[in-house]
């Protein structure tokens, strides 16, 4: 396959960015959308050329580490037939000779670091404000000692594996970490040991989100859609019904 | 043949690549019997009063179920932590990628479990090559980690009472494996990273994301400090404190192709094993039968599918090396070969790991391997295209029980695999071709996990202890988490209560020094330029040790790699190319930096496996096997762990022996026949 580029680059946070084209050949469908980064960058390196930074790891679509728009769709859902992460998308989904423009995540709170890497440290914070149980080492009753439910124990599971990646911010017209913050607040309601912070906590990571920059949620449900771990709109439901019980209670509950 | 048999006497040539140096003993295991152990250590062991805590810094490198876990424990115990990891959160370390789950002798099925089952069958696993005081206390504290788990929140497979489900993983007869669907690394990952992000916002914990350990410091013989490449602005600083813990992972990455994110790397282990610290068992690793095959040359990573697909696919190539281009529906029946149902009638498909992953590289090396050809350097030089790939085919079981049983079964790994081959499993065989998965080998540490650098502590995946030659499913994790939230704070505290130590500075001469020599390393991989980009030396790198240190290895074989690392070190660092300056955000000079350690690693690996003449666990010596090609172990010569002790640039290795005492288990040779 051809493949023609065209890139966002940009040199640090400061600096204006614009994009770039870059022309690919004997690109083969089995490779991944960041293999042909990879081979772009090869290239780059043999023409002296300043290679392409991007965020990645695990490649198997399950650190969350990477994520680019792609066509305009973050993990380049426009292309592919199922909701992936981008190291996940192989170039089986696109055309010979097709144009392909790639570019961060846009959003305020994820300020850019260079090309199409981007500072997530946000995601960080709202966890940190109360996105856990409060066990320390040790002190953890026996495993049996608390039932839970199969089936909140599973829609807790479904929550929890989101990846972090941030392709619900970068999708959202408002900005918004909605969908994020509420796969960890139902993750942790869901669950009998979640119970006795609930309340403290939706409230702690919501102030934590909005402190961020982050947007409000408005319904519009782009983030569920582009989500690779399809964590559902729901789970923004439930966020909000946690949100305003929480206002009728004091912290401790 | 008996394992008593005397192994192949080492050849002139291989015996001058390392030097003897004096055995060693684990000096804190305490003495008494097995069970009481621990007890005894964590009662002798020095305290330190809470008061006290937060003056002593604790430094922890690598944030992910080893490292993320100690550091959410060492900061709720009011230490003053600081961590540091080269992703842009702890999130994203490649523990979470493990998929099957976590062993605990918690007996809920009633099935004869208990810690010391869990022990013996972690001892024999590992082929008799891990200390057993180790092992038995991870046994030990596997109950308690599921406990703190649960109360974490991570949501484990559950039944419908509420109760916790298990299930029977990696060969062993009893159900005590925990999981979370297939990302049970996943969600225990997400609960020490919630703990740790915890104590982040009590201040405790003092996070530092894309932060890269180059150097480590040593003062006044202590582990002192380490010196970090901040990944965004380029600064080369020091950070001080009164103990160092490594808890980096693996080093599969150095075969270049493997089944780690393709970040994970060597070289904070490295830096400190040049510093003093000893490598113990460098050449033990796992290699995974059931990978999906590579691709094409632009191949960046290998992906496992779990080991569960063996027990219902049939693994076959063609008989004919003209039917490998073939698809393979069209051919027929008698021009296939079943070669594991042929060569191993009693177990089949069903053979151990190591076997099934090197009859699969045999079928390959004669030419009948599926799937694309791809390029490789053959051992005379020359390029070569070989098919990497043998049939796992399912159409027997589908025809048997149907698609939908089938489904329910395999249903994830079916879809993962469509996904990335572009081909649908429930039509056509898959493809699969074993990979490096995990390494045992790693920094050699005592009974307190720490190295042979006071003050530097190594845990997880990046120490050598518990997993022997070789390491059983769903272990992975039960190690990380055990070093992390039970043993490493348990023992510590015994030489942090002579701290806080001598107080430095960046104008300490030591750590003057380490930064000097960090940055001046920094500097001479920037004015090389060269011509060859750095993927392109790793890649070379990973064939030498892939077809030389790979799943069997022989004297000559390893000599000759030995020679081919040391020439590609050479071309290493007078034409590899790093574009772009250090003050910035650089992928093309971190990747550098972490090659140029995994070529000393690399031949380090060769060195360890040369001088093992036996054939142990995930370590197949072609010198030492039985009449039928079983794996033979020497254990009246190698009965002992490989501490390797640095021997300066060009030197050779220093040998320290420790010898392993098994008093609890008997020592038995593996048969599966």
């Amino acid at each position: 396959m051809k493949i023609t580029l065209r890139i966002w680059r940009q040199a640090d946070r400061e600096a204006v960015g614009g994009l770039q084209t870059y022309q690919l050949d004997n690109v083969s469908e089995d490779m991944s959308f960041l293999e042909l980064l990879d081979m772009l960058n090869e290239q780059l390196t043999a023409q002296d050329l300043e290679p392409v930074a991007f965020d990645n790891d695990c490649r198997e679509g399950i650190c969350g580490m990477c994520g680019v728009v792609v066509n305009g769709a973050p993990h380049g859902r426009y292309d592919s037939s199922v909701p992936t992460t981008t190291c996940q998308l192989h170039m089986r989904s696109f055309q010979d000779g097709a144009v392909i423009d790639v570019e961060p995540w846009k959003a305020g709170p994820f300020p850019i670091i260079k090309d199409l890497v981007v500072d997530r440290s946000a995601f960080d914070h709202i966890i940190q404000a109360g996105g856990y149980i409060s066990v320390n080492t040790g002190a953890a009753p026996e495993a049996h000692s608390t039932p839970a439910p199969k089936r909140q124990a599973d829609r807790a599971f479904d929550n929890a594996t989101c990846v972090g990646c941030g392709a619900c911010v970068a999708a959202c017209p408002n900005g918004s970490a909605m969908l994020f913050t509420a796969a960890k607040v139902t993750h942790l309601a869901m669950l009998p040991q979640g119970q006795p912070e609930r309340m403290r906590r939706i409230k702690a990571m919501v102030a934590a989100h909005d402190e961020a920059g982050f947007g409000g949620c408005t319904n519009i449900g782009e983030c569920a859609s582009v989500c690779p771990k399809q964590i559902p709109l729901a789970s923004i439901g439930q966020l909000n019904r946690d949100l305003i019980a929480s206002l009728f209670k004091g912290d401790g509950k | 043949m008996a394992a008593s048999d005397k192994a192949v006497p080492a050849g002139e040539q291989a015996s001058s690549y390392w030097k003897a140096g004096v055995d060693i003993a684990d000096a804190k295991a305490p003495a008494g019997p097995i069970e009481k152990k621990w007890q005894t250590r964590q009662f002798e062991a020095k305290l330190v009063n809470p008061a006290n805590r937060r003056k002593l810094t604790v430094l922890i490198v690598g944030t992910g179920l080893a490292g993320g876990a100690a550091a959410a424990t060492l900061g709720e115990a009011g230490y003053n932590v600081h961590t540091f990891c080269y992703q842009d959160s702890p999130r994203r370390a490649h523990s979470i990628a493990a998929q099957g789950g976590i062993n605990a002798a918690k007996n809920y099925r009633n099935d004869n479990d208990s810690v010391y089952r869990l022990f013996y069958d972690t001892v024999k696993g590992g082929d008799y090559r891990a200390r057993e005081t180790n092992v038995y206390r991870l046994a030990e504290v596997s109950a308690k980690i599921i406990d703190q788990c649960v109360a974490q929140g991570v949501p484990f497979a559950r039944e419908y009472g509420g109760l916790l489900d298990n299930r029977s993983f990696g060969g062993v007869q009893v159900q005590r494996t925990f999981y979370a669907r297939g990302q049970t690394g996943q969600q225990l990952l997400i609960g020490a990273y919630q703990a740790l992000e915890r104590q982040v916002e009590a201040g405790t914990v003092h996070m530092h994301t894309r932060h890269e350990m180059v150097e480590l410091i040593i003062v006044d013989g202590r582990a002192r400090g380490i010196v970090t490449r901040n990944m965004v602005t380029g600064a080369v600083e020091p950070w001080l404190g009164d103990a160092v813990v490594l808890a980096t992972g693996g080093y599969g990455n150095v075969f270049f192709l493997s089944t780690n994110a393709v970040g994970c790397n060597n070289t904070a282990a490295w830096r400190a094993h040049r510093k003093g610290a000893y490598f113990g068992n460098p050449c033990y690793t796992q290699i995974h039968p059931t990978c999906i095959p590579v691709h094409g040359e632009t191949q960046s990573k290998l992906t496992l599918m779990s080991e569960s697909l063996r027990n219902d696919g049939r693994i076959w190539v063609p008989k004919k090396a003209e039917d490998c281009a073939k698809d393979p529906r069209q051919i027929p029946e008698e021009d296939r070969d079943y070669y594991l149902e042929r060569i191993y009638p009693a177990f089949g498909n069903l053979v151990p790991r190591d076997i099934a992953s090197r009859q699969a590289k045999n079928m390959c090396d004669e030419g009948r391997g599926v799937g694309p050809a791809v390029a490789e350097k053959g051992p005379d030089g020359q390029i070569r295209h070989v098919r990497r790939g043998v049939y796992l085919d399912f159409a027997e079981v589908i025809g048997r029980l149907g698609k939908a049983t089938v489904a329910s079964r395999y249903g994830n790994l079916f879809d993962m695999y469509a996904q990335i081959t572009g081909e649908n499993p429930y039509e056509t065989p898959m493809r699969i071709y074993p990979a490096v998965h995990y390494t045992m080998g790693g920094l050699w540490v005592d009974y307190d996990l720490m190295s042979s650098i006071p003050g530097l502590y190594v845990t997880g995946e990046a120490n050598f202890s518990d997993h022997g030659a070789n390491r059983l499913g769903a272990s992975a994790l039960m190690q990380g988490l055990s070093d992390g939230y039970f043993v490493l704070p348990n023992t510590v505290n015994d030489y942090l209560a002579a701290g806080p130590f001598s107080k430095i500075g960046p104008d300490t001469p030591a750590v003057a020094e380490a930064v000097d020599a960090a940055k001046g390393r920094i500097a001479k991989l920037l004015t090389i330029q060269g011509q060859r980009s750095v993927d392109s030396i790793h890649k070379e790198l990973g064939q030498i040790m892939w077809e030389y240190c790979g799943m069997e290895r022989t004297e000559q074989g390893l000599i000759t790699a030995i020679g081919k690392i040391r020439a590609l070190r050479e071309e290493f660092w007078s034409n590899v190319k790093v574009t772009g300056k250090n003050d910035d955000f650089n992928q093309a000079l971190e990747r550098a930096g972490r090659l140029a350690d995994f070529i000393d690693l690399g031949e380090l690996m060769c060195v360890d496996a040369l001088h093992r003449r036996e054939s142990c666990g995930g370590h197949f010596r072609a010198e030492s096997q039985t009449e039928d090609g079983e794996a033979l172990r020497h254990d009246d010569e190698f009965c002992y762990v490989a501490a390797w002790e640095f021997g300066g640039d060009g030197g050779q290795p220093i040998l320290h022996k420790e010898p392993l005492r098994y008093e609890s288990i008997e020592l038995k040779q593996r048969s599966y026949k």
